[in-house]
């Protein structure tokens, strides 16, 4: 009886996230083993050949390729800044609401905003960055239209919009830390940078996890911006994974390849978080 | 709780029973340019029913092109009533392909709306007709054109009222309309083409003038590799990294438009859907020309089609048919080409005393209209996404310098070979 009662708790909650999760995912992967319908060309079961022409695809290379700068380029930064202004809105300071909320604003404004803002920070000429270039004589540069610095452009908005976000979960880490630590370290004579590495880093692990796993999600999962800035070019050089996946399905309509490629992004995300829990969560609690 | 259930049920048939009485069409339509245009079409509809008391219209706004097709065939695929919709010009094949859509010529019977038919301009029918039959109807239709600074011509001495007609005078007045400050930056460039969104687009007028068509009439060929096709990207590349006279690498679609009013190009390349928003925001005078010519003048045509749905009543279908044929009717056409800019879709449009007395103040709006007999129609195939990102890709590739015209576009057409055999 007792089990039945804890069924009947669980059932809804199962119920969402069999429908709109688990059931998705092995749609896909079964979507994924057939070749894309038409009226003239009806579906057929062909196995892995989807899978053996995504090895063939050049452009699914380079968007890998690119969605891994993109992640390394930034997750570290992203963290790091967020870790930074953290500590110092955290201190007295003049005007800290003021400041903290300045920080945060990027990321409450939609991520469509944002970019159609960027885009005009970055166009050539009339552009805020070429104007500024402009006052210390600088040439002015097609800063989306080159593809050596399209991919670095929107790694920067996305930092941008990102590090205020992540700024908060540190803030409120920080903010839940026992003042008597920094008493003592103070009364033992360690130096303001000896505390935040054995003793505030340490101690904030846990919130650098969870912002890692969410950074790490987030750079395989933010494509919105590349609808404004780039579209993926010139030449796919700012294109990303997801983007690629869009176009595939709702420019190509080929939903079987899509699906493809859908599951190997889930089999990449669902790697990556495995290693983030199993391996990181080992040295994440301070003892 | 169950007169509360009964009280619901009550009141949702009461709410289903007066939408019944009349024949519904629900249509989805995209817009691509500025301006507050779903106003325009939700005044249309609602005129429309006035006149046609029996029959109900839902407009719905869908985004751009691309959103406008996903959420039409997403709607029919969940079941969802629409009986028209207008999609770009070029999904035709895809969505034959997919099955979902009827020709017109099966609901026009009456004489009168079988001249109705060919009451268009044959050029903006070219991307509507497959084998014989009607499948779209233009309307949101657009063509590329040059857009002039004459304040710009008249500072580099050129004749302000006189835009390049060859692609040689476009490179040489350029090179003069190119500015530069004390330390040789360039501030305002010669011409710029738009290589973002659309490069597919901006290339066909290129060809064409060129001479050639990039795909044939069944959608199964492209014709990418041609020396006079390769000749043609040559020359695009040219005028960045040999003239000078555009910035290298690729033009962004979206802010050209202020680039052109800011004055940092003194010409540009661009669809006349933007024709009312520059006449509002450039504060210099400024013409619009036809493109320049090679061999021939030309550029495509391109923007929406009324399409009709399969799973309709024939009931909806003849509703549906009287109200596209309203919405395209001459008077209709111009209002709407002058709330837009988008050309009028048939010649007698340009006989009516409202776009006779527009023009007559603004001849620029006639500009496209008479390019028309120079046009062709927008690139379209089977596997159509498909087989244009690949020429996107290869125009990107070429303007940033990253392979030859030749090599990136014999490339394209190789692979675009192999996507299109299974149709041939």
């Amino acid at each position: 009886m007792k089990a039945v009662y804890g069924w009947l708790l669980l059932t809804p909650a199962a119920i969402l996230l069999v429908g709109f999760t688990h059931y998705p995912a092995v749609a896909t992967l079964w979507d994924s083993l057939f070749s894309t319908g038409t009226v003239v060309r009806p579906s057929r079961f062909v196995g892995l050949g989807n899978y053996a022409s995504l090895a063939d695809d050049p452009i699914f290379w380079q968007v890998l390729g690119n969605n891994f700068w993109f992640a390394l380029g930034t997750i570290p930064t992203s963290i790091a800044l967020a870790l930074l202004m953290a500590i110092w809105v955290n201190d007295r300071l003049p005007a800290r609401a003021l400041v903290r909320m300045a920080y945060f604003t990027p990321t409450v404004l939609p991520m469509i905003a944002v970019a159609n803002l960027w885009l005009f920070f970055y166009t050539p000429q009339i552009g805020l960055l070429d104007q500024i270039g402009a006052l210390f004589g600088a040439a002015s540069h097609n800063w989306l239209g080159d593809p050596d610095t399209a991919l670095a452009c929107t790694m920067a908005m996305v930092v941008w919009k990102e590090a205020g976000f992540f700024m908060i979960f540190y803030l409120a880490a920080l903010q839940s830390l026992a003042p008597e630590l920094e008493e003592a370290a103070k009364m033992e004579g360690a130096s303001r940078w000896y505390f935040f590495r054995r003793v505030t880093f340490p101690l904030l692990m846990p919130t650098t996890l969870f912002v890692l796993v969410n950074a790490t999600i987030n750079s395989f999962k933010l494509v919105d911006h590349l609808f404004i800035l780039t579209k993926g070019g010139p030449d796919n050089a700012s294109s990303l994974l997801l983007y690629y996946i869009y176009q595939v399905a709702f420019s190509f309509f080929d939903t079987a390849y899509a699906s493809t490629l859908t599951v190997v992004l889930l089999v990449l995300l669902a790697g990556l978080a495995v290693v983030q829990f199993q391996l990181v969560e080992r040295r994440v609690h301070y003892r | 709780m169950k007169s509360l259930f009964a009280l619901l049920l009550a009141a949702l048939l009461a709410a289903a029973a007066p939408a019944r009485a009349a024949t519904e069409i629900t249509f989805y339509y995209p817009i691509a340019v500025g301006g507050p245009l779903t106003k325009v079409i939700d005044g249309y509809a609602r005129d429309f029913e006035k006149e046609h008391p029996g029959i109900k219209v839902n407009p719905i706004y869908a985004g751009n092109y691309d959103d406008a097709r996903i959420k039409a065939l997403a709607a029919l695929k969940a079941g969802q009533p629409a009986q028209i919709s207008v999609l770009y010009s070029i999904d035709l094949y895809e969505l034959i392909e997919q099955d979902v859509i009827l020709p017109w010529d099966t609901v026009a019977t009456t004489a009168d709306e079988k001249a109705w038919l060919k009451a268009f301009y044959p050029s903006l029918m070219m991307n509507g007709i497959y084998k014989g039959k009607v499948y779209g109807i233009p309307y949101q239709r657009s063509t590329i054109v040059m857009y002039w600074n004459k304040d710009a011509f008249k500072e580099a001495g050129l004749d302000p009222e006189k835009a390049p007609a060859t692609w040689s005078e476009m490179a040489q007045m350029a090179g003069k309309l190119v500015k530069k400050d004390a330390s040789g930056n360039v501030q305002r460039w010669g011409v710029m083409v738009p290589s973002t969104g659309y490069p597919y687009w901006m290339f066909q007028a290129f060809a064409r003038q060129n001479g050639h068509d990039l795909m044939n009439k069944d959608g199964n060929r492209t014709n990418y590799a041609h020396p006079d096709v390769i000749a043609a990207l040559q020359y695009w590349r040219d005028l960045g990294a040999k003239h000078k006279v555009m910035p290298e690498g690729t033009v962004e679609w979206g802010t050209l438009r202020q680039q052109f009013t800011e004055g940092k190009t003194a010409m540009m390349w661009h669809t006349t859907g933007n024709l009312t928003a520059v006449k509002t925001t450039a504060k210099f005078p400024f013409g619009v020309a036809m493109l320049p010519a090679s061999k021939q003048r030309g550029s495509p045509t391109g923007g929406g089609n009324f399409y009709l749905f399969k799973k309709t009543t024939p009931e909806e279908r003849k509703a549906s048919l009287a109200f596209v044929k309203w919405m395209t009717t001459p008077e209709r056409a111009a209002d709407w080409s002058i709330a837009t800019g988008y050309v009028a879709v048939r010649p007698e449009a340009y006989d009516t005393p409202k776009l006779k007395e527009y023009a007559a103040g603004f001849p620029q709006a006639v500009v496209a209209r008479d390019q028309f007999k120079f046009a062709t129609a927008e690139l379209a195939t089977f596997q159509t996404g498909r087989v244009r990102k690949l020429l996107d890709d290869a125009i990107q590739a070429s303007l940033t310098g990253q392979k030859t015209p030749d090599a990136a576009l014999k490339a394209a057409q190789a692979e675009a070979d192999r996507l299109l055999k299974p149709y041939r």
